[in-house]
């Protein structure tokens, strides 16, 4: 293989998957190939993406947010026990102003990353474990709240961004490309991303050369969980239903969708872009298998199968890159 | 050369004996036609400068390198191992500098390390507590067997790690630095130790840069340099200036300069003192170690390996917290609860290993600018003047190649070595700290670096470099102070020093 190939194979591979998916479901069903379809799947990532930007960011780090979904959850309840719901609703609930249930949801999943921050840089706790602590907490945190009701209303503002379209274009799409871009922003343009593919590359390095390690991963925690807490109220509108359990799957697919991408596991390359080519690869393939004649119970070990391709793809593009470097 | 130990030790057998033994590394020869002898119960001590070639003898004996030139013998018959656990079996063992003894585990467990006593398949800790306990008495070691290991000093540690390396069958046990981390009582003890395993028909090959402790217990003495065995001798019969002397060697062929000669100090005691260090102590590592480091000075800062060295050089950068102790810079005081506290308090830092300094996978400019991003601008990254600042020092230290995007896993050590120094340069600190900073460099490159020192501190900058190279120090502090266990123990500063003599201090 050639060395730009080579080198460029973590960027590389996933982009020829995506059209391979692409290729594969256009030929096999006429109805996936269709403008109405790309919108449906764009819709179908924006939740997953919105919490995908945050853990990319936790990922360039070389660390990892399994909180993440909970948090969504818990966020999402928060905001819609602080709204008015319907007679039939029983909830002991706190109805607020609109704008004030979104401050204090957003207060919440802040709180919630700092908690992990703190954990993971002041106690020295692994973000594995602390966050899988995080996960529980969270779960915990929606159990008191709803008591296994499930709630209907959130504000309006959330619901036109979860639910809206503007002319023919849902909200969801918009607010997914704001976060897309705005994470991109502050990875590739500003001190603080440049810190971020630092101490992922090389945290020994950033912290000899006096970068405050221990500050960029706490902020990587606290965006993480912010990301994943407007997910979560988004999410709550999107669905129509703020509910334990609502979002347990979306843990492994953003996961999965920054790591198909082909960002590394073991921190300090990748970024948005490559999140970008993952939710792609994610959506295409949970929506085309839909189009295709497939029992449903296979479509979960497929799945599985393709996650496990790019995570040897990751590994693998690492190792040929480490013994480039000892050579 | 004359075979001195042939007459030292009469007719004692030898238990060990290696002939003409080479080993080399990539074309690099670490050990040239050596011949060693060690008797049974003999105390047999091994001294040289680093990279005299002890440790790869060593190694070769304790069956780490399996590939060298020339034949070895145990008790007469020959052997060549092929693994560490081949030399173990053997009963060749080895004490590392640092132990390797499971802190969590009692004492008793450390001994019987992977083979403890069972019944019907049970552990039989009754037996083992015993057993533990009869065996460390008989070596005079009293501990209670169910201590846990974390809990005991380090030299408690070692000498049950001494134990268990008899106690698995060692007849050689090779101690490697044993006395570095001890305090004087605790050498004693452990001396005391060494010569009833001695008595029991024994031998102990001792490795130590520590001299007064080589020649008070060892037998016999060989020295090493350049790869060759210089010369055996009882230890009763010689002191420590004869060891040095042998172990620098004078007159001799190489082409580094050597520092056998005196080196004038051009200390600057006027000099506005830019870091005070008062008191400083962190734990184990080092104790009340008071500095002034003056502008337009390098200070050094020598010692032997573990010394402390690395850890005082960590605590100025506030990667370690030191326990006691103050650091004020040009009279304020400051405390340093990270790195980025440290570069903000105007230090800078170039570590030992490149490899904690640099980053391999990212093109040279961005190595250059890590340290100084904030300054080139608080949010928003500016590429283009990051590589102009590149660009000028690129230029100003002659790295090769010039091209600042090239990556920087593709640039030779030295040049890597002038990148770590550059990210520091643009807004040059009040203070440099370099903890080894030539290690492992070539002729040339050693070069380079020492010029852009000396340049800086005409500057006005004030330098700190620590090193365990005597030749390193020499070549470039004005004033130089001397660590040992953790302490500084001398300072030279404003006369002639030499390599001797600071060997000696240390």
């Amino acid at each position: 293989m050639p060395a730009f190939l080579r080198s460029q194979m973590r960027n590389i591979a996933p982009f020829v998957t995506l059209i391979a998916l692409i290729v594969f479901f256009g030929v096999s069903s006429p109805s996936f190939a269709t403008l109405d379809n790309g919108a449906n799947i764009l819709t179908q990532i924006s939740v997953t993406g919105v919490i995908a930007v945050g853990l990319t960011f936790v990922i360039l780090c070389a660390e990892i947010d399994l909180s993440v979904a909970a948090i969504a959850n818990a966020t999402g309840i928060v905001v819609a026990y602080f709204t008015l719901q319907e007679n039939y609703v029983n909830i002991a609930n706190v109805p607020l102003p609109g704008i004030a249930a979104i401050v204090l949801a957003v207060l919440a999943c802040a709180f919630l990353g700092l908690v992990n921050a703190v954990g993971l840089t002041v106690i020295g706790i692994p973000s594995f474990i602390m966050t899988l602590a995080m996960m529980q907490i969270g779960a915990g945190i929606c159990a008191l709240l709803v008591r296994g009701q499930i709630a209907y209303a959130v504000p309006d503002f959330v619901a036109t961004m979860g639910a809206g379209r503007i002319g023919p274009v849902p909200w969801i799409v918009i607010v997914l490309a704001v976060f897309l871009l705005a994470g991109h922003v502050v990875l590739t343009y500003t001190r603080f991303g440049r810190y971020v593919y630092m101490t992922g590359g090389n945290r020994e390095a950033a912290e000899y050369s006096g970068v405050n390690v221990k500050l960029v991963l706490g902020a990587v925690m606290v965006i993480s969980a912010v990301c994943s807490g407007v997910a979560g109220m988004l999410g709550v509108a999107h669905f129509g239903s703020a509910q334990q359990n609502e979002f347990d799957g979306y843990l492994l697919d953003a996961i999965a969708a920054v790591v198909v991408g082909g960002t590394s596991l073991f921190g300090g390359r990748g970024g948005i872009g490559n999140t970008i080519i993952g939710l792609l690869i994610l959506g295409v393939l949970n929506n085309g298998l839909d189009h295709v004649e497939i029992d449903s119970f296979l479509k979960i070990l497929i799945r599985g199968l393709i996650l496990l391709v790019a995570l040897i793809i990751n590994v693998y593009v690492q190792a040929v890159r480490e013994n480039e470097q000892s050579n | 050369m004359p075979q001195a130990s042939e007459a030292v030790s009469g007719d004692v057998p030898a238990r060990l004996a290696m002939s003409g033994v080479s080993k080399s590394f990539g074309g690099v020869a670490a050990l040239r036609d050596v011949d060693f002898t060690l008797r049974a119960g003999e105390i047999h001590g091994l001294v040289g400068e680093n990279g005299a070639g002890k440790s790869t003898l060593m190694k070769i004996i304790a069956g780490v390198h399996t590939r060298y030139q020339g034949r070895m013998t145990l008790d007469g018959h020959p052997v060549h191992f092929r693994s560490a656990r081949d030399a173990l079996a053997a009963g060749i063992g080895m004490v590392h500098q640092e132990l390797s003894v499971v802190p969590d585990l009692t004492v008793a467990e450390n001994v019987y390390l992977g083979k403890q006593p069972t019944r019907g398949g049970i552990v039989d800790w009754r037996a083992m507590f015993e057993g533990a306990r009869e065996h460390l008495a008989s070596l005079g070691i009293e501990v209670d067997p169910r201590a846990r290991m974390g809990s005991l000093t380090i030299g408690l540690q070692q000498l049950i790690e001494l134990a268990r390396v008899l106690f698995s069958g060692a007849r050689i046990v090779i101690l490697d630095e044993p006395t570095s981390a001890l305090s004087p009582p605790e050498v004693q003890r452990l001396f005391e130790v060494l010569r009833s395993v001695r008595a029991s028909g024994r031998s102990i090959v001792f490795i130590s840069h520590f001299l007064d402790d080589v020649l008070a217990i060892s037998d016999t003495v060989t020295i090493f340099r350049n790869g060759r065995r210089i010369v055996s001798e009882a230890a009763a019969g010689v002191d420590k200036a004869w060891v040095i002397e042998r172990m620098i060697g004078r007159g001799h062929e190489e082409l580094e300069e050597s520092y056998t000669g005196n080196i004038a100090l051009d200390s600057k005691p006027r000099a506005p003192v830019v870091l005070a260090v008062r008191g400083l102590g962190a734990g184990r590592a080092f104790a009340d170690v008071s500095l002034d480091i003056r502008a337009g000075e390098v200070l050094g800062v020598y010692g032997f390996m573990g010394c402390g060295l690395i850890e005082l050089a960590r605590a100025l950068f506030g990667k370690l917290r030191p326990k006691a102790g103050t650091l004020a810079i040009d009279g304020k005081t400051v405390r340093l609860s990270n790195t980025a506290a440290a570069r903000r308090a105007g230090i800078a830092f170039v570590p030992e290993s490149r490899r904690s300094m640099l980053f391999y996978r990212e093109p040279v400019y961005k190595n250059m600018s890590i340290a100084v991003l904030g300054r080139i601008g608080r949010l928003w990254l500016q590429p283009s003047a990051e590589r102009a600042i590149a660009r000028r020092h690129a230029e100003a230290l002659s790295i090769r190649p010039p091209t600042v995007e090239t990556l920087l896993q593709s640039l030779s050590g030295g040049n890597q070595q002038k990148v770590a120094l550059a990210k520091w340069l643009t807004w040059p600190p009040r203070v440099l700290v370099l903890s080894e900073p030539t290690r492992g460099m070539d002729v040339g490159a050693k070069d380079d670096v020492v010029a852009i020192l000396r340049r800086l501190r005409d500057e006005g900058l004030a330098v700190v470099v620590l090193s365990t190279e005597p030749e390193t120090v020499l070549s470039l502090a004005d004033r130089i102070v001397v660590m040992k266990k953790g302490r500084i123990v001398g300072e030279f500063a404003g006369e002639a020093v030499s390599k001797d003599r600071l060997l000696e201090a240390a």
